[in-house]
């Protein structure tokens, strides 16, 4: 070939590509389907189910009677139901941040350290579309956790102890009905109060194209806000810490439910989401793809 | 022009990587874009797709201005770029899935037979389902092959495309890169491999120390080489002596053979000279420059990376 077959004049420009509509749901459904299907994330959320069943067994063979352990322990071979809270009063601290700050950490720093976040983008895929997919992602992902917590804790309670009428921690009892909708109501807190984790680990993602880095300052967030929140001199801003209202969800199994506390806190985790969102973003918009 | 900087500048703390770099891909070409390691090269590649930003200068590709024109543009360009790189825990047809599920402007209803045929082009059929972890070196080059041919291009930006390729493979790859540029293609491909350039491109550029130093039409390119002359002959000393008397300076010895650049010499000077000082001759050459030995003159035979 010689340079004489080079065409000098310029061709018209090719019109801007035709867009198929959906396109969000399709990056987003293959990019939760990724998520779900990655061994090392079915590993984890199989931990996460192995909670309940312990517990389960643990209360069945020694049938505690008060006293220490978790809450609602002791109340669980009453009701099936309340192996759902143990569960989730369990897996709070640490498991299910675990699980979160694992795939949260690794979303984009997970792309940046393969290499994979370079072709991502110029497929093309636009940053704030990436994060945007991401985010929804790992949302789910977090939403998955808990039910998984939830539904294994259901399972195991109603085989090993039976679902009755729920008698609240006033005392009063609501029925398996109330009972259910009370269970996802504490769910979707508890999922919420993650997903302000959550945001914090993709920011965190944003920052390095090293997923394990990524992993652990995210659990470092949990482990810093549990400190501080344990440090009596500190208690002037213990209301505003990310863990501090985790286990807030013991709420929603009270008669008269105080939903100005639970939407105080819930605003306080989508706060903590909003700011650690924007930041992911900021940095998102100017990062260098060197990797 | 489908790719064209004006000043094109990047720095990194003090080292300026891409220093004022004005690059100019015709339409249809084949660019040979070539430099040593370390030569920018790479950098300049990822402020043409958006990855990295620009600390001055203008980048257009394909017309639009890049990257505020990403969205637009890209979908018709494909880049291979510093190597393939796919999710290791899944199949070959899963990651080009992956990413054509991610592109607004792929037809979801022809993406598995876009996936199939862009395999197939790359000769990867058969190892579509096994996992990228366990794909060889090659082979993960060819699927980073496919990825940027999943859409119908009309630039492609591929760094290193014969990067573990076996001959066989680079010989595949040479004969794809001359098919989509037939189809009207225009190609941006940078490697290390000098003959494959010069086998496949129509212009080169080359890249030292984060400058364009030289660009243009290959031919024009290699035209301003200095053809050297080559003298097979058991009297070396003699041969030399003559040589230096004429002006001109030995190169230094490659093979048994002594060479020289002729410069304004010409060479039937250097053959009767020659033969006065009762040289006794096997052979005598003038040769062409080509790509390797241009590259070599301008960049320098040091093996040591410069910055």
């Amino acid at each position: 070939m010689s340079s004489a077959d080079v065409t000098t004049s310029t061709p018209d420009v090719r019109p801007p590509a035709r867009r198929y509509p959906g396109v969000l749901w399709r990056q987003y459904r293959a990019e939760t389907g990724q998520m779900l299907t990655r061994r090392r994330n079915l590993i984890l959320l199989g931990v996460l189910a192995i909670v309940p069943v312990v517990i389960g067994i643990a209360v069945k063979v020694s049938n505690p009677t008060g006293g220490d352990g978790p809450e609602f322990l002791n109340r669980i071979t009453g009701n099936g139901l309340f192996l759902v809270f143990t569960a989730i009063t369990v897996a709070i601290p640490f498991f299910l941040p675990l699980v979160v700050g694992v795939v949260a950490g690794d979303s984009i720093a997970g792309e940046a350290g393969l290499g994979t976040l370079r072709y991502l983008l110029t497929v093309p895929v636009s940053r704030g579309r990436l994060l945007t997919v991401k985010t929804l992602a790992v949302a789910t992902f977090t939403f998955v956790a808990v039910l998984v917590v939830a539904i294994a804790g259901l399972v195991m309670g109603a085989a090993l102890f039976g679902l009755h009428a729920l008698v609240l921690l006033s005392g009063d009892t609501v029925g398996i009905g109330d009972a259910l909708a009370r269970t996802l109501g504490v769910v979707a807190y508890v999922g919420i109060a993650l997903f302000g984790l959550a945001a914090g680990g993709l920011f965190v993602s944003t920052l390095t194209e090293n997923p394990i880095a990524a992993m652990a300052t995210t659990v470092g967030i949990v482990i810093l806000s549990a400190l501080l929140d344990a440090v009596p001199q500190l208690s002037a801003i213990h209301p505003a810490l990310l863990t501090h209202n985790w286990l807030g969800f013991g709420e929603l199994l009270r008669r008269s439910v105080s939903f100005a506390d639970l939407t105080r806190w819930t605003a306080l985790h989508l706060g903590y989401a909003a700011v650690f969102l924007s930041l992911a973003w900021s940095r998102m918009a100017s990062k260098d793809v060197t990797s | 022009m489908a790719v064209r900087t004006r000043g094109l500048t990047r720095r990194f703390g003090s080292q300026v990587a891409v220093d004022g770099v004005d690059l100019e891909v015709p339409r249809g070409a084949v660019y040979g874009f070539l430099g040593p390691n370390g030569s920018g090269k790479t950098t300049t590649i990822r402020m043409l797709l958006g990855l990295i930003a620009a600390h001055a200068g203008e980048i257009e590709l394909l017309g639009q201005p890049m990257p505020r024109s990403a969205a637009r543009v890209l979908p018709s360009v494909g880049a291979l770029i510093e190597g393939p790189a796919f999710h290791p825990y899944i199949g070959g047809a899963r990651n080009l899935r992956r990413l054509d599920l991610m592109d607004a402007t792929a037809d979801p209803a022809t993406s598995a037979a876009r996936i199939a045929e862009a395999l197939g082009r790359v000769g990867l059929t058969a190892a579509a389902g096994k996992r990228f972890r366990n794909y060889s070196l090659g082979m993960k080059q060819r699927l980073g092959l496919a990825a940027a041919l999943l859409q119908p291009r009309d630039l492609l930006i591929l760094d290193e495309p014969t990067n573990g390729l076996d001959p066989q493979g680079t010989r595949e790859v040479r004969k794809l890169v001359r098919d989509l540029a037939s189809d009207g293609t225009t190609v941006l491909v940078s490697s290390h491999l000098l003959s494959e350039i010069e086998q496949v491109a129509t212009h080169v550029g080359i890249m030292v120390g984060g400058r364009l130093v030289r660009q243009g039409p290959l031919s024009e390119v290699l035209a301003e080489g200095t053809p050297r002359v080559v003298i097979g002959t058991p009297d070396v000393d003699v041969t030399h002596a003559t040589l230096r008397r004429l002006g001109l300076e030995p190169l230094p010895p490659a093979g048994a053979d002594v060479s020289a650049r002729l410069g304004s010499v010409a060479v039937e000077d250097v053959a009767a000279a020659l033969v006065q000082a009762g040289v006794r001759l096997r052979r005598l050459d003038v040769v062409r420059p080509d790509l390797e030995d241009f590259f070599v003159s301008i960049t320098g035979e040091g093996f040591d990376v410069l910055r």
